[in-house]
């Protein structure tokens, strides 16, 4: 988490109860603070409207979406109901996206109660995408189960000795791979897939899986990393390149993966400090190569110095 | 204006809130309907003067409140039916008594630490019709400093030997793993408890080798290895006198407990628990002698009313209640006597005090820049020293847990650093030789609710003080148990037995049967 959220979420510990009673208050006395709510995002960070406290409580309690602690780095995932205004436009469009379902929501039961139901509609449509595709797995075996698991998902799949097999534009896909019961699979390019933590069963079960390929996946996070170990005997390469929920912390369990040759932790955006990161995770895994930020990054930069060459691997 | 009237004409005075005065003995307005569900903060208490805009349930305890007689019996209608005209709008009082718990509850919580939260989230979640129960929780420190749990070192594991203990560890973090679609709170950014799923490492001698093998490994996903592997895997350690080592491959690691208990307070206010900071100081119970079905006396009492003590203050409110759950941790050793538990002669079911007490435990956190890596898991030495690495910057925390005869005074919480040097470092530096060289940077001391008996928590009612819940004992791993726990104490409150993990070897009756539930693996 950076700096500023644990600043944040430390100090509002307790304005967090706070700001929701105050929204309770609010709709209780029915004043229209809407235009002092929506003036928080907009200029000065405390706000121009008249309550001050209350905004900067708010403030300190909703940070504003830049600092959203899950990064808003998702490819076609919306977290709430305004979320497709928040993925495709800048801050300005998302605040007057939200407000007048907000100021609905927080005067009328049955908006909020709309708004939960689509929230909760959005969270179920993920695990319907995930759910294990057993008759398939009895009928065919795991390999071509696993296989179907990805290419529905929007994925892509190699079988051994075969070419990748893809979906096109609409998501279509042959069904020749249902023959090939015995081959395995050696390689899935999962990039952009809504694949989470139930989804994983399936590519569990592919054992003598190479190369696997996660980037830009919404719901891969560090509870998924930890799932990996079973494929620890044949995996050999690994992508985790823009996964906004992967952090340091998954990274740590890696370890297992004792037969990694090439890993692409690139563009993390939860990982606090990816130059150490990265130096910490190729100590860790000494026969593997590590593609991953700059190891300059982070660093201060006195007003003498360059940008070193960092060819030269030497761990602290 | 006619609210002024009428304000001026009943007003008491500033103690008007009759301090104690109750009449009449009966329980009045206990469930209510929408009342208590949306979010009031902490309730205004009724007073005998001041309009309320919610909880009519309120009004009608005033009517046998009042001092004087009919005329104020009067009152209270004509301000009913005014409050029933009037818009909704927030009256205040001529005195604030926000601060008050309410006059009565449903269920009262002791303690408001990860485990009363827990139980007071899986009330509201699981009670039907939504909002039947009315939740208070007394925490007496809001801020936390002495709380077992934000002190925790937030480790979770399902490395125990007691099936039980791993069936409320996979519950755990399986809530954890969802903890954003159990803790959403709309509007509110989704949380991050920080989970590093890098494992527990439990080191054992050939004295413990034969213990470690027997150990519950159904649903845990652990593999057992040998010193040869061990070395291969963390060629850190030093394995001379280790036999056998289990290492947790999922499911384990630590968190950020205090991210838990912000989340379960936000999403428990949100469903409408009420919170008052105060303190626990008497139980008022009744008694009544019966028979059971073999012919014995039992003597059963019944808790009617908690009285809650206000902070720095002399003033205290009773709340009439009908359930009591004692989650008070360290301290329920303490809530429990208020209750009458073990006052009788030793040796008999009255008699039997809950053996839970304070013990005062340390953590360091030190500095070892050629110390463990990323990989580092949270290790266990035979001799009961631990350690685990905190973030990036090759810094780990660690302790040990004293024996008996060196047990620190629980007074305080003072950190005691002769004992690092004594009784940590020692078998750390020979277990791993990169800690040799170490720079301890802070510490800090915590409370273990130690249960004397057998480390094990207490979960269930009293089998003579019938409507007290406890939900405490834990002993150091209180919270990777806690949401199961408050599961569990939930469905017993509302359903009278336990539905998703069978607690029954927990209850208290054991303190009296004699049967332990010793659990090996306590650090």
């Amino acid at each position: 988490m950076s700096p500023q959220i644990e600043a944040c979420s430390a100090v509002s510990a307790f304005r967090v109860s706070v700001n929701t009673q105050e929204a309770r208050i609010k709709r209780q006395q029915k004043a229209s603070p809407t235009k002092a709510r929506d003036g928080i995002a907009d200029t000065h960070p405390l706000g121009v409207g008249k309550d001050r406290t209350l905004q900067a409580q708010r403030l300190l309690s909703h940070p504003p979406q830049s600092l959203h602690l899950v990064a808003p780095v998702w490819n076609g995932g919306t977290r709430g109901i305004g979320g497709l205004s928040r993925v495709v436009a800048p801050e300005g469009n998302q605040k007057k996206g939200r407000s007048l379902l907000q100021f609905l929501a927080d005067r009328f039961y049955d908006v909020e109660a709309l708004r939960d139901h689509l929230l909760r509609k959005q969270v179920s449509k993920v695990h319907q995408k995930n759910r294990p595709f057993n008759h398939i797995n009895q009928r065919y075996g795991p390999y071509v189960a696993g296989a179907y698991f990805i290419l529905k998902q929007g994925g892509a799949v190699r079988f051994q000795g075969r070419e990748w097999i893809r979906p096109n534009q609409r998501g279509h896909f042959s069904l020749d791979f249902l023959k090939l019961q015995a081959v395995p699979v050696e390689a899935v390019d999962a990039s952009g897939c809504a694949i989470n933590y139930q989804g994983l069963d399936s590519l569990l079960a592919l054992k003598e899986l190479q190369s696997l390929w996660l980037q830009r996946c919404p719901h891969v996070d560090d509870w998924c990393l930890s799932r990996l170990h079973p494929l620890a005997s044949s995996l050999q390469e690994l992508s985790l390149a823009g996964c906004p929920r992967v952090s340091e912390r998954g990274l740590a369990c890696l370890h297992h993966l004792w037969n990694l040759r090439r890993l692409d932790i690139s563009d993390l955006p939860a990982v606090s400090s990816p130059g150490l990161t990265r130096i910490l995770v190729e100590e860790m895994l000494p026969s593997c190569e590590v593609l991953g930020a700059d190891w300059a990054q982070g660093l201060k930069l006195g007003p003498e110095e360059q940008p070193r060459d960092t060819a030269g691997p030497t761990p602290a | 204006m006619l609210r002024r009237t009428l304000l001026l004409g009943l007003c008491r005075g500033p103690l008007g809130r009759g301090l104690g005065t109750h009449r009449g003995g009966s329980i009045l307005g206990k469930v209510e309907g929408r009342g208590g569900y949306r979010g009031s903060w902490m309730a205004p208490s009724s007073s005998s003067v001041t309009f309320r805009t919610q909880d009519p349930a309120h009004d009608v305890k005033t009517v046998g409140r009042l001092g004087g007689g009919d005329r104020d019996g009067k009152m209270s209608e004509i301000k009913k039916k005014i409050q029933s005209i009037l818009p909704g709008g927030d009256w205040n009082p001529l005195y604030d008594t926000s601060y008050l718990p309410p006059e009565g509850s449903d269920v009262v919580i002791v303690g408001g630490g990860v485990l009363g939260l827990s139980v007071a989230y899986w009330l509201k979640k699981l009670e039907k019709p939504r909002g039947a129960i009315r939740v208070l929780v007394v925490e007496r420190d809001h801020t936390y400093s002495r709380a077992s749990t934000v002190l925790s070192v937030g480790g979770i594991r399902q490395q125990f030997s007691v099936p039980e203990n791993v069936q409320l560890s996979l519950f755990s973090v399986d809530f954890l793993r969802n903890i954003n679609e159990y803790l959403a709170v709309a509007d509110d950014p989704p949380l991050d408890i920080q989970f590093n799923p890098s494992g527990y490492l439990l080191l054992a001698s050939e004295k413990g080798a034969a213990i470690m093998e027997n150990n519950v490994k159904e649903g845990a996903k652990v593999c057992l290895m040998s010193p040869e592997q061990l070395r291969n895997k963390f060629p850190w350690i030093n394995t001379e006198g280790v036999a056998l080592a289990s290492y947790g491959m999922e499911h384990e690691g630590w968190f950020d407990p205090w991210c838990l208990l912000q989340g379960l307070r936000r999403k428990v206010q949100s469903m409408g628990v009420l919170f008052c900071r105060g303190e626990v100081t008497r139980f008022v119970s009744s008694s009544n002698l019966m028979k059971t079905a073999s012919g014995e006396e039992v003597n059963l009492k019944r808790i009617h009313e908690v009285h809650v003590k206000i902070d720095q203050s002399l003033e205290y409110q009773p709340v009439e209640c009908a359930i009591v759950v004692n989650a008070a941790g360290a301290w329920s050793g303490q809530v429990a006597e208020l209750a009458g538990i073990g006052n009788g002669p030793p040796g008999t079911l009255q008699g039997t005090k809950l053996p839970v007490e304070l013990r005062k435990r340390y953590v360091y956190l030190w500095h070892c820049p050629q110390g463990p890596g990323l990989e580092t898991p949270f290790v266990i030495d035979p001799s009961g020293t631990y350690f685990r690495r905190e973030g990036l910057g090759h810094n780990y925390l660690g302790g040990c847990s004293p024996t008996e005869e060196e047990e620190p005074d629980p007074g305080n919480l003072e950190v005691d650093h002769d004992f690092f040097q004594d009784r940590v470092w020692p078998p750390l530096a020979q277990r791993v030789p990169a800690f040799e060289t170490l720079k301890v940077r802070s510490a800090w001391a915590g409370y273990y609710d130690y249960n004397t008996f057998d480390q094990n928590g207490v979960v269930g009612p009293h089998p003579l003080v019938i409507n007290m819940y406890f939900a405490t004992g834990f002993s150091g791993h209180g919270l990777q148990q806690a949401p199961a726990v408050g599961r569990a104490v939930a469905e017993m409150v509302l359903e009278g037995h336990f539905q998703t993990i069978n607690l029954s070897s927990f209850l208290f009756s054991r303190f009296y049967s004699g049967e332990k539930v010793q659990e090996h693996n306590i650090i």
